[in-house]
Order: C-alpha cells, then structure tokens, then sequence
C-alpha cells in the first residue's frame, strides 16, 4: 500500500499536490502534457523530494530514502540498458549492482532471461538486440529485483502497437507472479483500459486519487478530454 | 562530491598558493628594468602580429579546403590536428632545416641573388608561431565553413550565385563571426610563448615575459624581478582570458570533419588558386618535419647512451603526468556533472591563468628552503605539466561526464549502483574515449615540454632538454636524431593512451 501524505512539491512555478492511499493493484497516470505525471513517478521512485509531506509504503516511511533502496523498480522512457554491459550483465545487476555473482545467482539470470524468451542472448549488448527486444531485458531485470512497487514512465512509448501490447502482456504476466502494484504513465486511453483497473488523473497541480479507469476515460472531466481530443 | 571538492581545493591552493608567493616575493614595478618593459612590449606585439598572420593566412587555406574534394584531404585536416601535440623543439629545429642558413629557402635566395634572411630574432618567432597556429587556425576556420548548413550554399547554387555573391552573403557574415574567436585563441597562445622564444629570439628585440623571467631567474638570480615579471605574465593572462570571455574561443581539436554534401566549388583560375593554397600551406607544415625525418631517422641508432636515458626519463615524467591529469579531471569532471557548482569547473580551468615559468618560479619560492634545485626539477617539471593539461582535458570530460549523468544517473540509482562498483561498471567504461584522448594529450604535452625544466636544469635533463643542449653545442646531426625520436615518442604516446580508451569500442 502505497501513500501519499499531504505531499507538495514546488519546481519554480510548477507545482504537483497529492494526499491520497494506493492498495495493492495496477494503475495508470495519465494527464496532459506537462500536467507532472513523470513528477509523480520521479518523487515516488527517489529522484524528487518533496517540500512538504511524506510518502510510505507499508506504513513504513520512505521519504528520506535513496532510490536504490527503495521497495521499488522503475523504467524510465530511455535508458533503460547499459549499453556497454551485456545483457546477462544488465540483468545482473538487479540482485548485486557490483556483478558479483555467484553461479546460484547465474542460473537466476539465465532462468528468467528465458522466462522472457530471451535464451541465448546473454552474452550480446543491448545495441545488438531490436527494441522489443531490450525491453525484455528491462523486463526480466524487473523480475528478477523483484520489489513490490513497480514505476513505468511510458517504457514502451518507441514501440509499434503490436509490440506493445505484447509487453504489456509480458508485463501483466510478471505482475500477476510478484504481486506487484504497479504505477504506468501512459497517454494512450487503450494502454490504461487494458492495464489498469484503476486511473490516477494528474491534473492543474494535483495528483487526484483513483477512480475506476473505464467510467474515467468514458466520462472525462475537461482539461482531460481536451487532451485526448 | 566529497573527492571534487578536495581535488579542486588542492588544485586551487597549488595554483593560488604559487602565485602568492610570487606576488609575496615581487619587488615592486620599481625594480623592472628598461629590458624587461621592452620584453612586454615584444610579448604583444608578437603575439597580435602572430594571430593577425595565421588568421589571414588560414582563410584562404580553410575556404579551399571546405570547398575541394581530393585525394589525402582527410589525412590533411587529421594532420592539421598534429601540431598542437608536436614538441615545439622538434618543430623549431624542422624550421631551422627549412628557413636556417644552410636550408632551402636561404640557398635559394642566395642562388637567385637576393640577400639571406636569418630565422633568428623576432622572424623568426613569429615563423614559428605561425607554423604552429596557422593550422589550429585553419581547423577552426574550416568548422566555421562547415557548419553553414549545405541547404544554403545549395539555395546559393539555385540563385545562380557566383563566387562574389557565395562570399558576400555566406562566407564573410561566417567569417565575421569566426575570425575574433581565431586571433584570440591564437593571441593567448603567443602570450605565453617560451621555447620559441628561447631557442629563436633572446635578443634585446626578440624577448617575451616568459624568457625574462627565465633569464632572470637562471642568469641573473634575482628572484625578485623574475616574480615582479611573473606578476605582469599573470597581469597579461587575466587580461586576455576577461577578453575571452567577451568572445567566444572555439575549442580546436576533437570534432569530426565530414563532407557536408554542399555543391562543388567554383571553377576557372579559381581551381587552381585553391590547388596552389593548398599545396603551399601543406609544404610550409610538411617540409620542415619531413626534412628533420630525413636527416634524423638514419642515425637515432647511433644516438649516445645520455640521450636514450634522458628519453626513458622522459617517458616516465610524461605517463605520471598524463596519470595525474586524468586522475584531476575524472573527479572534476564527475563533480561538475553532479552539480557540484561553478567554482569546481573555474579551479579546472585555474591554470590557464598561470604561465609554467611562473608556476615554476613560485614552487621554487615555496620549496627553496626544503628541497635543491636539482630535486625539485623533476617532480615541480611533472606537477606543472599535469596542472597545464587539465583544462584541455576537462573540456572533453565534462561534456561527456554531464551527458553520462543525464543518460544514466537515474538507472545507476535506481539499481544502488554506487562506489566503486559505479566507477568499474559504469563511468570508467562510459568515459573511456575522452579519458584516453585527455591522457594522450597530456602524456604527449608533457613528454614535449620545454619549460619549466629549463630553469632547474641539473644532471638530469629530459629528452626536449637534451635536445636543447645539442642544438646549443652545434651537435646538428644527433639534434635531428634526437628530434625524430623526441616526435616519435610524443605521437605514440598519444596514440596510444588514445587506442586504449577506445579499445572496448
């Protein structure tokens, strides 16, 4: 469970307010342009502080926490890969930043590249794979650090429709197995419909609490529906 | 961010420190003789003289070169890139092959009858200057042609414009933009200007500040005038670098030269005009290295045991210091990159206030009463390369160290990559290539200085030292063996500091 306590944060004239309590489940952000959704994701994931509040998962207090050790993985809309490392590297690092591996922790690496039907690719760089193909390896990187909050800041956004609803699909499948409760900026109404039971709307500098994403998206107030057109 | 902080501080107090005691030890205007004003005169007029030359002269070269297609042209613009890590000793006995009094150009006067000209006095230094800064100049030029987008000179071509037109319009709005950032780039080089002046000039008409400094630091050991002179070299560095400031200085080494798919060049007389500016310009920096190759390379066999040890003296100074710079500049760097704040980059870019035979004569103030001249000379020459090197080096580390943040800060901290484990798996692989680069040239800068040195000259001299020493003891044929070997050594250890940061590549 995820909460935010009467959180404000300030970036010169932008501001981004949210007092509000996630369960368990899987939600889309969505909201126009510049409406602060990434802001939303960034103070979750550790990379913003906020000026006045506070942010617990689990009752525990996380405000003050670096992000590395948050209960958290994020993927960012590029960079997710180090291309310099190989793919079993990349995925490495999600139990020991420091790659030092033991073979036990090998054959975790090598089993969930294959859960992400990437067998075989281990030793090659990112820049030698297709896109699809890199965002698996962002995927079962996910998997593998195994946090229960997973932050998704439009990952996908580069890849035609066909691969991204596989991802999705990818995605639904490691969430269904971790449990994970999962936060996904998109700004495509089909993505939050087939994802996320629920939407948070990010709207005139306020993060406003979920409300079921069909009737939302059905019914839009109207800063969104001119957004969506 | 704790590292930067230290790094700049000690930087800031080596440098700060130094002229302090400089300033502490100056006698006052007072004690300058009439020599020594003359010396400032001659420092800025020669280098205004000197920036003035290679600029107006780069301009035709840069103009052919932007606008001809050939054979080598490449390989030409890469060779434009050399002098900037040639020793200056290496280039200053090239011109003496070329322009001395037994060299082509005086044998060819003398057959034709006209009178010899001497490469000795104030010519002389403002020839090398120009050998030396005319193709920076050119470089320079050339991007400011090449980064008028083709689509223009294309539009030009559908107007039907001629050449008149192309320059009025397109190359000289260009140019105007260009040219003062050249002269100044130039003029700050000239300013503090050593070896030439050392091993050309010296008279009563051909003395920079650096070399009063040094004449009266070795000849006249009157500490205090060489401080009161340390102070105007520093007086004339702030001056310039303020006018810096005003006017944007190109960097002029590192970028890509690409064709930029604008039409061909004009023809007629034009044709071959930019031929002959061409062949010209390539002579006039070929002929003199090619000439010392020549009657150097047969003999570095036969060089004496005293040179091969000042080389291997050399080699070790020269891989210190490049350690040190890149070691100053990755923490810099990565400080700046953080957000680390302005005054961490300003204390990088500290030594471009100083000259190296300021730095020199300050740690000989501060250090005089721990160390001789002779044990100092070695590691003061090596500390004063390094802290020389670093502002080159930071300006290719920087940008590559914010873009490394920007790409992949987030990721690293997301993932609690941090330490020493972020150094090993991320930045030393992701900075490797401007690593290198910032290596090779500070390896190769310091393994051709001939600066500091000179002023604790010992036993136990460098290999541009030695060279020196043989030019002044008429030894020409080992000189030009030993130019050749003091070149090779200085190209391959750029090239190969270089080839391995881009290894992984």
């Amino acid at each position: 469970m995820l909460e935010f306590r009467d959180i404000l944060l300030r970036q010169g004239d932008f501001a981004l307010a949210a007092d509000f309590t996630l369960p368990q489940g899987r939600y889309a952000v969505i909201g126009a342009s510049g409406s602060g959704k990434s802001t939303l994701l960034s103070l979750v994931g550790g990379f913003l502080a906020p000026d006045r509040g506070r942010l617990a998962w689990d009752g525990q207090d996380i405000t003050g926490m670096v992000p590395g050790r948050r209960p958290v993985s994020m993927l960012f809309q590029h960079h997710n890969l180090f291309p310099h490392l190989t793919v079993a590297q990349n995925v490495g690092m999600g139990l020991r930043p420091d790659l030092r591996l033991d073979w036990a922790q090998k054959d975790r690496v090598a089993q969930v590249l294959a859960q992400v039907g990437l067998s075989g690719t281990a030793a090659r760089r990112p820049g030698a794979l297709s896109g699809g193909q890199q965002s698996r390896v962002a995927l079962a990187r996910v998997l593998l650090r195994a946090r229960p909050l997973l932050l998704l800041d439009e990952p996908f956004a580069a890849l035609g429709p066909a691969l991204k609803s596989e991802m999705l699909d990818l995605l639904s499948a490691i969430v269904a197995d971790t449990g994970a409760t999962v936060l996904m900026v998109t700004h495509d109404p089909a993505d939050a419909r087939a994802f996320a039971p629920q939407t948070v709307l990010v709207e005139d500098g306020r993060a406003h609490a979920p409300r079921p994403t069909g009737p939302l998206l059905d019914d839009p107030p109207p800063g969104l529906r001119a957004y969506l057109g | 961010m704790g590292a930067g902080h230290a790094v700049a501080a000690l930087l800031t107090a080596l440098i700060l420190g130094t002229l302090g005691a400089v300033a502490w030890a100056a006698g006052g205007l007072s004690v300058l003789t009439e020599w020594d004003w003359r010396a400032l005169r001659f420092t800025l007029w020669q280098a205004a003289l000197s920036a003035t030359l290679s600029a107006a002269l780069a301009v035709p070269v840069a103009r052919a070169l932007a606008r001809r297609r050939f054979r080598g042209r490449g390989l030409l613009v890469t060779l434009l890139g050399a002098p900037f890590i040639l020793p200056v000793i290496v280039a200053i006995m090239g011109l003496i092959a070329i322009f001395g009094r037994n060299g082509l150009v005086n044998d060819s006067l003398r057959g034709i009858g006209l009178p010899e000209m001497s490469i000795y006095g104030w010519q002389g230094v403002i020839l090398a200057h120009v050998f030396f800064n005319l193709p920076l100049s050119v470089r320079l030029i050339l991007q400011g042609w090449q980064a008028v987008p083709a689509e223009r000179f294309r539009l030009a071509a559908s107007l039907d414009f001629g050449p008149r037109d192309i320059a009025r319009h397109l190359e000289r709005p260009m140019l105007r933009n260009v040219l003062p950032g050249v002269w100044l780039a130039v003029f700050l080089v000239c300013l503090t200007s050593f070896t030439v002046a050392l091993a050309l000039g010296g008279g009563p008409g051909a003395t920079t500040v650096e070399l009063a400094i040094y004449q009266a630091f070795r000849f006249d050991f009157d500490l205090g005038r060489a401080a009161t002179l340390g102070l105007v070299q520093i007086a004339l560095s702030v001056g310039a670098l303020l006018l810096a400031r005003r006017i944007a200085v190109p960097a002029g080494f590192g970028t890509g030269m690409d064709a930029t798919g604008a039409p061909p060049g004009p023809g007629g007389w034009r044709r071959g005009a930019d031929a002959l500016v061409i062949a010209l310009a390539a002579g006039f920096l070929l002929a003199p290295l090619l000439s010392v190759t020549a009657s150097g390379l047969p003999r570095v066999g036969a060089l004496p045991a005293d040179v091969w040890s000042a080389a291997l003296r050399s080699i070790v100074m020269a891989v210190t210091s490049a350690a040190l710079t890149i070691t100053a500049c990755l923490v810099l760097a990565l400080a700046v990159a953080r957000g680390a704040g302005r005054w961490v980059e300003a204390a990088g870019m500290l030594p471009l206030v100083a000259s190296p035979l300021v730095l020199g004569t300050g740690l000989f103030i501060l250090l005089r009463d721990l160390a001789t001249p002779q044990q100092m000379a070695l590691p003061v020459t090596v500390a004063i390369n390094a802290a020389m090197a670093l502002p080159f080096g930071l300006r290719a580390l920087i940008p590559a160290a914010q873009a490394l943040q920007a790409d992949y800060g987030q990721l690293a901290a997301s993932l609690d990559l941090k330490g020493l484990a972020r150094l090993r798996l991320l930045v030393l692989p992701r900075l490797a290539r401007p690593l290198g680069f910032a290596g090779g040239l500070a390896a190769a800068l310091a393994m051709g200085d001939l600066g500091v040195i000179t002023l604790f000259a010992g036993d136990q001299p460098t290999l541009p030292l030695k060279l020196y020493q043989l030019m002044n003891s008429y030894r020409m044929e080992d000189a030009a063996a030993a130019s050749v070997l003091l070149m090779a050594l200085s190209f391959a250890l750029f090239w190969l500091f270089d080839r391995g940061g881009r290894m992984d590549a």
